[in-house]
């Protein structure tokens, strides 16, 4: 699931000072399970908006919406009849939600309501965690379901370096919070496993070319296009 | 005009001399002779030599060493840097090397794309592009501080700063402003994309022009002389960025094979003949591709040999 975290109150009002009308579009999708950017945050970020500009002296019309999932265009459509009245709307959905939007609106002015962080799992309540970086080739059968992309911090494939302590990252240190060491993780559930031989093998060269730095990506199934 | 660098390149634009550059590819092996040889059939007929930083993104002898080479035999290098493949830590990193060696000019370059080269399957770094690359050599140089914010209290680099610029991508109307950015940045001095285009190009520096840019950098015209007609369609319809127009290609072939070659030092002659009329344009940059030989031919035929001596150079 994709993690988003809330944008700094200040960081949304330095962007929409300028509409007299504001809506701020929420996603029920992912953003909603961590908490940043559902119906219950667009709610909240919009009360907090009327309150900022009502003591600022600023007559403003802000409303609260949000939809199924804003990264689908027949969801994001159901916002058609209401955008007219807004001079602007502030997207709680992930990046990728705010460009679709951006993209079906295009004479709108739409900011983002969030920072889009990471694909990741929830700990526990209020906790959520990287586990993966999209890179386009999982290699998780080799590292016993644990990825050294996501979860070494020099994304070694022939891990650990010489930094891990106690089965904790080196720089962990420095961000004053516990890193489990990637691979200190991926050689003990392999050792679990039975799959030590695993560990022994020098893996090949990644091939990146399927991950961001080969451009763009997109994915083409024709058995399911119209 | 003043200078601010030990450069020779910028001796020479600043005495108001028409500049010529050339380039020299690194071999894709470790030889020593490779870069020498071609530094010698270029050293007496240019100013500066360029030396590409694994261009098209395949894997060559490192433009630093090379430079570092042309230094030694008394040469004026341009090390050209792209960004693609070192971060900001290594950047600066050899940016500080290369001042220790008395290289004085640079090309900041964002680089091509690793998918075009010999390993597509590698990351690529791009932390920052050559714009901002421009902004840290300055940061560096004017300022003596490294992005860190590390003082620089001795050692700063000294360099004459270049970048590149294509009159010929899309959007037209994009590419004066992202000059004016370059400009913004701190950029001296310009070699463009190869020109083919010259109606193309003159509008292009009508809107330099217009923007008064061509007060604040020198621009140098890159120019590529086309072996043969094969080379020729290959530019127009395999290589990004580049634009030839039909009757370049129509003219090459119309020539005997065993002719084209010199057809295609006409056209640069000629090229040079009335860009030196383009006001704006402030030298040109030579870049023979693999036919670093023809390059004192050229200077020689196009008038612009012997070379101005300029004082106080290196």
């Amino acid at each position: 699931m994709i993690m988003a975290k809330p944008k700094p109150i200040d960081e949304v009002i330095s962007e929409i000072n300028h509409f007299d009308s504001i809506l701020v579009a929420g996603c029920n999708g992912c953003v909603s399970v961590c908490e940043a950017g559902g119906l219950k945050e667009a709610e909240i970020l919009a009360s907090s908006l009327r309150i900022y500009f009502t003591k600022a002296g600023s007559r403003k019309q802000i409303d609260e919406v949000s939809v199924t999932r804003q990264c689908d265009k027949e969801y994001l459509r159901e916002l058609e009849e209401r955008m007219g009245e807004y001079g602007a709307v502030v997207s709680l959905a992930c990046g990728a939600g705010v460009q679709l939007m951006a993209e079906m609106y295009g004479a709108k002015p739409i900011f983002p309501g969030v920072d889009t962080c990471f694909v990741g799992v929830t700990e526990q309540h209020g906790v959520w965690s990287e586990r993966c970086q999209a890179c386009g080739q999982c290699i998780l059968a080799s590292t016993g379901g644990i990825c050294p992309i996501a979860r070494c911090s020099k994304r070694m494939l022939n891990g650990p370096c010489g930094g891990s302590e106690k089965g904790k990252c080196e720089i962990g240190v420095l961000l004053n919070r516990d890193i489990p060491c990637g691979w200190h993780l991926i050689y003990e559930r392999l050792k679990a496993l039975g799959q030590l031989h695993r560990f022994g093998v020098p893996s090949d060269d990644k091939d990146w070319s399927g991950s961001r730095d080969g451009g763009p990506r997109e994915i083409i199934k024709e058995e399911s296009r119209p | 005009m003043k200078t601010t660098t030990p450069s020779k390149l910028e001796k020479i634009l600043a005495a108001g001399h028409l500049a010529v550059t050339s380039e020299c590819g690194p071999p894709r092996n470790g030889r020593a002779d490779v870069v020498e040889h071609k530094a010698n059939l270029l050293k007496d007929h240019v100013d500066a030599i360029n030396v590409t930083d694994n261009q098209t993104a395949v894997v060559r002898q490192c433009s630093l060493a090379c430079c570092i080479r042309l230094r030694l035999m008394g040469l004026e290098p341009v090390l050209q840097m792209v960004t693609r493949d070192r971060n900001r830590i290594a950047l600066q990193s050899d940016l500080l090397g290369a001042t220790s060696f008395g290289i004085h000019n640079i090309l900041c370059l964002t680089g091509d794309h690793q998918r075009f080269g010999d390993h597509p399957g590698s990351t690529n770094v791009f932390d920052m592009d050559s714009t901002r690359l421009i902004q840290t050599i300055r940061q560096m140089r004017d300022e003596g501080r490294l992005l860190g914010g590390y003082e620089l209290s001795e050692g700063r680099p000294r360099m004459f700063i270049g970048a590149a610029a294509n009159p010929f991508a899309d959007p037209f109307e994009i590419r004066v402003l992202r000059l004016a950015k370059k400009v913004a940045a701190g950029v001296q001095f310009i070699q463009t994309q190869c020109i083919y285009n010259m109606e193309k190009f003159r509008l292009w520096m009508q809107l330099v022009r217009d923007e008064g840019l061509h007060e604040k950098v020198a621009i140098l015209a890159g120019l590529t002389p086309m072996k043969n007609v094969g080379m020729a369609r290959y530019m127009k319809n395999r290589v990004p960025g580049i634009d030839v127009p039909d009757e370049i290609v129509k003219r090459m072939g119309g020539v005997p094979k065993e002719q084209q070659a010199e057809e295609g030092i006409r056209i640069c002659l000629e090229q040079i003949e009335e860009l030196k009329q383009e006001q704006g344009v402030r030298g040109f940059h030579i870049m023979a591709i693999e036919w670093e030989e023809k390059v004192p031919e050229i200077v020689e035929r196009a008038g612009l040999f012997p070379r101005p001596k300029v004082n106080g150079a290196q």
